[in-house]
């Protein structure tokens, strides 16, 4: 019990920052679970199956961390919480639409995710820089899926670029949520614990761009210095609990069973 | 972790250990804990055993089973106060399993995982042997499969799916 916090950062930030992570994880590794038999083929039923598995167990990961912070064990966090207490960014508890949807999602996440988790892996703080190198080497898996779907889909068929660029045109502007600032974001990077959310969505920003134009998708944004800058409106509320009715129902699904029979022994 | 750096102090240890090999992987029952390396630390004395491991992939569903199935034989073999924590924060990867289980995992029918290269791209593209007829005509068909340690290919010299062990 009890973890040594790096400098300058307080319990609570660092708890804030980790439940960010945590809860992304589990949100979206639910979404990907919905497509368990379901998915187009058979190959990406299996991967989406894995995915889900990997970002569900990654979210235990930072929840177990979180623990040592809060007292609050992983079961608790994720199956008695209230969803207003949910500190995940609205795009990840969007419904999971269509599989052009929840590729580009899946893509635009990945990414975020590798961006953030290389930000930390060199920070002064010791299991975060173990955990997230781990994390980073499973995560690699997903963004060369989501990549290569994307570059095969992009341009495949009329049908295809059709339904990729309704996609990337409903995600695109949640994703940028993902950046949304944390409340204890000045004090995270005045400590130099992570670069900053801003500089986070330039790097992913520099990394998505090209491969959704190469695949002949329009992305809304324009160019700014050597990255690009986003156009419109970032979709923010989810780390400051101001979620979408999409989370509620999310959690109630994700937590009906456990609330059946609290405490049962498996 | 290899024999000469296990840590064993006492007579207890040792047979901790010597049980511990044989503690079967759920998931790939050709491979010991012991052979994956995912038992870090053992501390036994006349009161009881205290064992650490970590999981292969985070999100591993059969850490559990591990965890039970380490406790319970450790019991069978007499040991009292049996606890097995798992440590998040120590490395792993496949370059870690230990050497002869490249072999076992051959001889059972998954290909063994390659040694990691600089990038995950270059790792993939290292050739593939099949674990039926030893053909390297293979190509990956999913970089999944059935469990997360494991992805998907096909060879196409005899003509069969087989499943290796993700390199990660
Ligand atoms: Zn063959």
């Amino acid at each position: 019990m009890g973890i040594e916090l790096p400098a300058g950062v307080t319990a609570e930030a660092l708890s804030e920052f980790l439940l960010a992570l945590a809860d992304d994880e589990l949100v979206l590794g639910h979404r990907d679970s919905e497509w368990t038999a379901y998915a187009p083929i058979l190959e990406e039923d299996i991967a989406f199956s894995n995915i889900a598995q990997d970002e569900l167990g990654h979210s235990l990961v930072w929840f177990s961390l979180c623990e040592k912070l809060t007292g609050k064990n992983p079961d608790e966090m994720a199956f008695q919480r209230p969803w207003e207490d949910f500190r995940c960014c609205r795009f990840v508890a969007y419904p999971k639409g269509d599989f052009a949807y929840t590729v580009v999602r899946q893509f635009l996440f990945d990414v975020a995710e590798q961006v953030r988790l290389i930000a930390i892996s060199s920070s002064s703080f010791g299991p975060l820089r173990e955990i997230s190198q781990r994390i980073i080497r499973e995560e690699n898996y997903h963004v060369m899926h989501s990549q290569g779907l994307i570059e095969r889909l992009g341009d495949a068929t009329e049908e295809s670029r059709r339904r990729m660029q309704s996609a990337v045109d409903v995600a695109f502007p949640q994703s940028l949520g993902i950046f949304e600032h944390l409340k204890a974001e000045e004090e995270l990077v005045d400590a130099g614990f992570f670069p900053g959310n801003d500089a986070l969505k330039s790097a992913w920003l520099a990394q998505v761009v090209p491969v959704l134009r190469k695949a002949t998708l329009t992305v809304p944004v324009h160019d700014h210095k050597n990255t690009f800058a986003a156009d419109g409106q970032s979709d923010d509320g989810g780390r400051q609990g101001k979620h979408t009715v999409h989370l509620q129902a999310l959690v109630a699904d994700l937590q009906s069973v456990y609330k059946l029979v609290p405490n049962a022994k498996w | 972790m290899p024999l000469e750096q296990r840590q064993v102090h006492n007579v207890a240890e040792a047979k901790a250990w010597d049980v511990l090999q044989s503690v079967q992987d759920p998931e790939i029952p050709a491979l010991t804990l012991v052979d994956l390396n995912v038992i870090r630390h053992v501390k036994a004395n006349d009161q009881g055993v205290e064992v650490e491991m970590t999981p292969t992939f985070m999100g591993c569903p059969a850490l559990d089973r591990m965890k039970e199935d380490i406790r319970i034989r450790l019991q069978e073999a007499g040991f009292k106060n049996v606890r097995v924590n798992v440590n998040l924060t120590v490395p792993w990867s496949t370059d870690m399993l230990i050497e002869s289980s490249k072999e076992k995992l051959q001889k059972f029918g998954i290909a063994p995982p390659p040694v990691l290269q600089e990038s995950l791209p270059a790792t993939l593209l290292l050739p593939v042997q099949c674990p039926f007829c030893n053909s390297t005509e293979t190509r990956l068909e999913s970089e999944f499969g059935s469990t997360l340690c494991k992805q998907l290919y096909y060879c196409d010299s005899c003509r069969q799916s087989f499943e290796r062990f993700k390199p990660l």
